[in-house]
C-alpha cells in the first residue's frame, strides 16, 4: 500500500532482476524505507525518533549478544562474570557501558517518540493500530529492561527484583502463589536469575517482531506530520530516500555524539553505586530505587499510602499496595484507550489552543515531577507531590482530554502540507483541511478504493 | 462517547480515592502532625571532598599518576590488606601501574595465596604467581566478622564505584576521623545519638559510626619515592589506587572517547551538509 505516485522498484542488472523474481526483498526495503515510500515533506526533528529507536534496538541486541557470550546467569558467579567482562574481555568495558547506557538512551528516545505521538495526536484515526502496537512495544521494553537490570546481581538488582516481583503479591487470593511461581522461590535467587536471563535474551526479538508490525501498520496510512493535515497530492510528499535517510542520518549522528559522550565520559552517571556491591539478601539498601526511566511509574505506585476503607468502620476494601499496583499498570493501560478518549478531529497540538496549554503546562511538568519524586525517599513533602502529580496524570488522560476535545475551538488548519511549507498552494486560502469536521481531515487516501477502504500492504 | 464517559468516571474515581484517602490525610498529618524526624546522626553528615588539587585522572583529559598509584599500592599492601581483600585484581594487573614483568613476578611471590599441597592434597598456602588474584585475608565471612567486632571488612576492588563520588569518599573517610563538633554533639545527644564502644566517629560514613578504627598515622609507612607520608597524602594515594582497581580501563576509556567523538563530529558534519544539499530545493524560500 502506498500513494499512487510512489516510485516503483525497477531492478536494473540481471542479478537484481533474478533476486526480485525469487525473493523480492530489495523491493520490500525499497518500498519500506527507500525511494518507494512517499513521506510528508514537512516532518520536523521529532519524527527522527522512530529511526533512532530502531537503531537502539539493534545496538542493544548486538552488544547484548556479545555480553551474553561472557556472562553466566548463576548467583554464585554472575557479579564476578560482569567484572570479568569489565576487566579481562577485550573492550568488554565498552560493550557493557554501551549496553547499560544504551538502555537509558533507548528509553530517552522512546519517551520523546511517545511525547511526539501525544502532542501531534499520532494515535488518531487512521493510525490507532500503530499506537496500540507502540504501547505493546513499550510494555515489552519495560519488562526487558527490568530483567536486564537484575542480571549483574548487584544490590539494586536483587532488591529491585524483590520489590517489583513483590507487586504481584498484592493481587488478592492468587498473589502469593503467583509471586512464588514467577520467581521459582520465595525470594529472588538462582531460579529467578536464570529465567530472567532467558527472558531478557528472548524479549528483544519479540520486540523486533512487534516493531515489524508497527512499521507495517505505519505504511498503510503513511506517516503523520506536524500539521496533522493528511497528504493530498504528490507535492505534499518527498521520497523517504534520499530525503529522510539524509535527515535521519544527521539526527543519528547527533544522537551518537551524545550517547558516546555518556559511554566514554560519564558511564555510571545514570546507574546506581549500590549495584557495584554484590547482592546480599541480608542487607537492605537505605533507599531502593529503580532505574531512572521507571521513576514516574514508581512514583505512581507509591502515591497510594492508605488503604481504601469504609470510613469509621475500619473495613478495608482495597489495600494501599494493591491500589498502587492497579494505578501503576493503569497509568500505561490508559494509553490503549487514548485514540477513543481524545475525539478532537484536529490532530496537531499546534492548532489546539486548550490542548496545547494542558500539554505543556500540565502533562510535561507532571511527568517531570513524577520522575523527580520517584527517586526521592518516601517522606514528606515528596509523598504529597507524588500524589498531586499522580492525580493530575489520571485527570489529564481520562477527564481533561475527553472534555477538551469536546469544547475546544481549534485554529484554522492549512489547506495542505504544501501550503504549510511553501505558504501557498494551487488552492490557496480555505481551511479545507479541518475545522470541527473529522471527515474533512481524515480524507480517503489516494490509491485507496472508491469506498475509502484501504488495500492490504505490499 | 461511551468510552469517554467511562473514562471520565474512572478518572474521577481514581482521583477521588487518591485524594480522599491518601492525599488529604497525608497533607493533614504533614501540616499538623508531629514533624518527621531525621535520624540523630544527620547533623554530622558531610559530603565527600576532593584533596587539594584534585586527582590526576579527573576530567576528560585525566591520566594516571603512576607514582601515586604505586604509593597507593604500598599503602594497600602495608595497611589495608590486613583486613580487606581485592578479589577482582590479579597480580599481573600490577604491570599497568608501571612495574616490569620481573618486578610483578617478585612482588606476587611476596604474597601467600591459598594452594594445595601436591603431595598430600591438603589445603596450604604458597607464594603467589602473576596469574593469581589478591588473596582474601580471611578464610570466610564468619572468620572476618569474628575478628572485627562483628563487622565484615568489605572487599575493596570496586569500592570507589560502589559509593557516591567514590574516589573523594575514600579520601575523605580515611582522612576524616575527627572529633565531633561539640555544639552538634550536644544537640544530637539530646536525640539519643551516641558512638558506642568499638565504633569510631567519622562524619563521612553513612551513619557516622564506623567499625574501622583510624588506620593512617603520619609516617606510618616509608614511601620508596621519598614522598612524606602524611595522612592526607596516604589517603589520596590509596583513593587513587582504589580508583584504578575499580576501573583499570578508566584512562583508556576517556582516550578512546576522544577518538570516537572526534570521528562522530566529522561524520555528523558531513551528514549535515548532505542533508542540506539534498533538501535545498524542497524548503520554502526565506521571505
Amino acid at each position: 500500500m502506498s500513494f499512487a505516485w510512489a516510485k516503483q522498484y525497477e531492478p536494473k542488472s540481471a542479478f537484481t532482476k533474478w533476486v526480485d523474481e525469487k525473493l523480492p526483498l530489495p523491493r520490500l526495503v525499497y518500498n519500506a524505507v527507500g525511494a518507494g515510500y512517499p513521506v510528508p515533506r514537512n516532518l520536523n526533528y521529532m519524527w527522527n525518533f522512530g529511526v533512532l529507536a530502531g537503531f537502539c534496538l539493534v545496538l542493544q541486541i548486538v552488544t547484548g549478544v556479545i555480553l551474553a557470550m561472557h556472562y553466566a546467569a548463576n548467583t554464585e558467579v554472575a557479579f564476578g562474570t560482569v567484572e570479568h567482562i569489565m576487566r579481562n574481555v577485550n573492550y568488554g568495558w565498552m560493550m557493557r557501558y554501551a549496553h547499560a547506557n544504551g538502555a537509558s538512551f533507548f528509553f530517552i528516545v522512546i519517551y520523546l517518540h511517545i511525547f511526539r505521538g501525544l502532542y501531534y495526536s499520532s494515535y488518531k484515526a487512521p493510525r490507532e493500530m500503530i499506537w496500540l502496537l507502540g504501547v505493546v512495544i513499550f510494555l515489552l521494553m519495560m519488562a526487558t529492561a527490568f530483567m536486564g537490570y537484575v542480571l549483574p546481581w548487584g544490590q539494586m538488582s536483587f532488591w529491585g527484583a524483590k520489590v517489583i516481583t513483590g507487586l504481584f503479591g498484592a493481587i488478592p487470593f492468587i498473589g502469593e502463589p503467583l509471586q512464588i511461581w514467577l520467581l521459582g522461590g520465595f525470594a529472588p535467587d538462582n531460579a529467578a536469575l536464570n529465567r530472567f536471563f532467558s527472558l531478557h535474551f528472548l524479549l528483544p526479538f519479540v520486540i523486533a517482531g512487534v516493531v515489524i508490525l508497527h512499521i507495517w501498520a505505519l505504511h498503510i496510512p503513511g506517516s503523520s506530520n506536524p500539521t496533522g493535515v493528511e497528504v493530498k497530492k504528490e507535492s505534499d510528499t518527498v521520497p523517504f530516500h534520499p530525503y529522510y535517510t539524509s535527515k535521519d542520518g544527521f539526527g543519528l549522528g547527533v544522537f551518537l555524539i551524545l550517547f558516546t559522550f555518556m559511554v566514554f565520559f560519564l558511564p555510571n552517571m545514570l546507574g546506581h553505586p549500590d549495584n557495584y556491591i554484590e547482592a546480599n539478601p541480608l542487607s537492605t539498601p537505605a533507599l531502593i530505587v529503580p532505574e531512572w526511566y521507571f521513576l514516574p511509574f514508581y512514583a505512581i505506585l507509591r502515591a497510594f499510602t492508605a488503604d481504601l476503607t469504609i470510613p469509621f468502620t475500619g473495613i478495608v476494601l482495597i489495600e494501599a499496595k494493591l491500589l498502587g499496583v492497579i494505578a501503576m499498570f493503569g497509568s500505561i493501560l490508559v494509553w490503549f484507550f487514548l485514540p477513543w478518549l481524545d475525539k478532537s478531529p484536529v490532530r496537531s497540538g499546534h492548532y489546539r489552543p486548550m490542548f496545547k496549554k494542558f500539554f505543556w503546562f500540565g502533562l510535561i511538568p507532571c511527568m517531570a515531577l513524577l520522575t523527580y519524586v520517584g527517586g526521592a525517599p518516601a517522606e514528606e513533602p515528596y509523598v504529597l507531590l507524588s500524589q498531586i502529580a499522580t492525580a493530575y496524570y489520571f485527570l489529564h488522560f481520562l477527564v481533561i482530554l475527553p472534555i477538551v476535545s469536546q469544547i475546544e475551538v481549534p485554529k484554522p488548519l492549512p489547506y495542505s502540507i504544501t501550503e504549510a511549507v511553501l505558504g501557498s498552494d494551487d488552492k490557496p486560502g480555505g481551511t479545507d483541511g479541518g475545522g470541527d469536521n473529522p471527515q474533512a481531515v481524515v480524507k480517503p487516501l489516494p490509491g485507496s478504493d472508491p469506498d475509502g477502504s484501504l488495500q492490504p500492504a505490499e | 462517547m461511551t468510552i469517554r464517559l467511562a473514562g471520565i468516571l474512572i478518572g474521577l474515581g481514581i482521583t477521588a480515592v487518591l485524594v480522599l484517602w491518601s492525599l488529604i490525610p497525608g497533607a493533614y498529618n504533614y501540616a499538623f502532625g508531629p514533624p518527621a524526624e531525621k535520624p540523630a546522626y544527620y547533623v554530622f553528615k558531610e559530603k565527600p571532598v576532593a584533596p587539594e588539587g584534585g586527582f590526576s585522572f579527573d576530567g576528560p583529559l585525566g591520566k594516571w599518576d603512576y607514582a601515586q598509584l604505586q604509593r597507593g599500592y604500598a599503602v594497600y599492601k602495608q595497611v589495608c590488606s590486613a583486613c580487606h581483600g581485592l578479589k577482582y585484581v590479579a597480580f599481573r594487573n600490577l604491570e599497568e601501574l608501571g612495574y616490569t614483568e620481573a618486578q610483578v613476578r617478585a612482588e606476587a611471590a611476596t604474597w601467600n595465596v591459598p594452594g594445595i599441597d601436591p603431595n598430600t592434597g591438603e589445603a596450604t598456602t604458597r607464594p603467589g604467581e602473576p596469574t593469581d588474584y589478591f588473596p582474601n585475608p580471611y578464610p570466610n565471612d564468619v572468620a572476618a566478622a569474628a575478628a572485627n567486632n562483628n563487622a565484615i571488612p568489605p572487599d575493596l576492588s570496586l569500592m570507589t564505584k560502589a559509593r557516591k563520588d567514590g574516589t573523594n569518599y575514600v579520601y575523605s573517610l580515611l582522612n576524616g576521623y575527627v572529633d565531633p563538633d561539640p555544639e552538634k554533639l550536644a544537640k544530637a545527644q539530646e536525640n539519643g545519638f551516641e558512638t558506642p564502644p568499638g565504633l569510631y566517629f567519622n562524619p563521612w560514613f553513612s551513619n557516622v559510626n564506623l567499625a574501622m578504627p583510624p588506620q593512617l598515622y603520619p609516617d606510618l609507612i616509608t614511601y620508596d619515592d621519598g614522598t612524606e607520608a602524611t595522612v592526607p597524602q596516604m589517603s589520596a594515594d590509596i583513593a587513587a589506587f582504589l580508583t584504578w582497581t575499580a576501573e583499570p580501563s578508566l584512562v583508556q576509556r576517556k582516550q578512546t572517547g576522544w577518538f570516537v567523538i572526534a570521528f562522530l563530529i566529522f561524520a555528523t558534519g558531513l551528514a549535515f551538509l548532505s542533508y542540506k544539499q539534498i533538501w535545498a530545493g524542497k524548503k520554502a524560500k526565506k521571505k
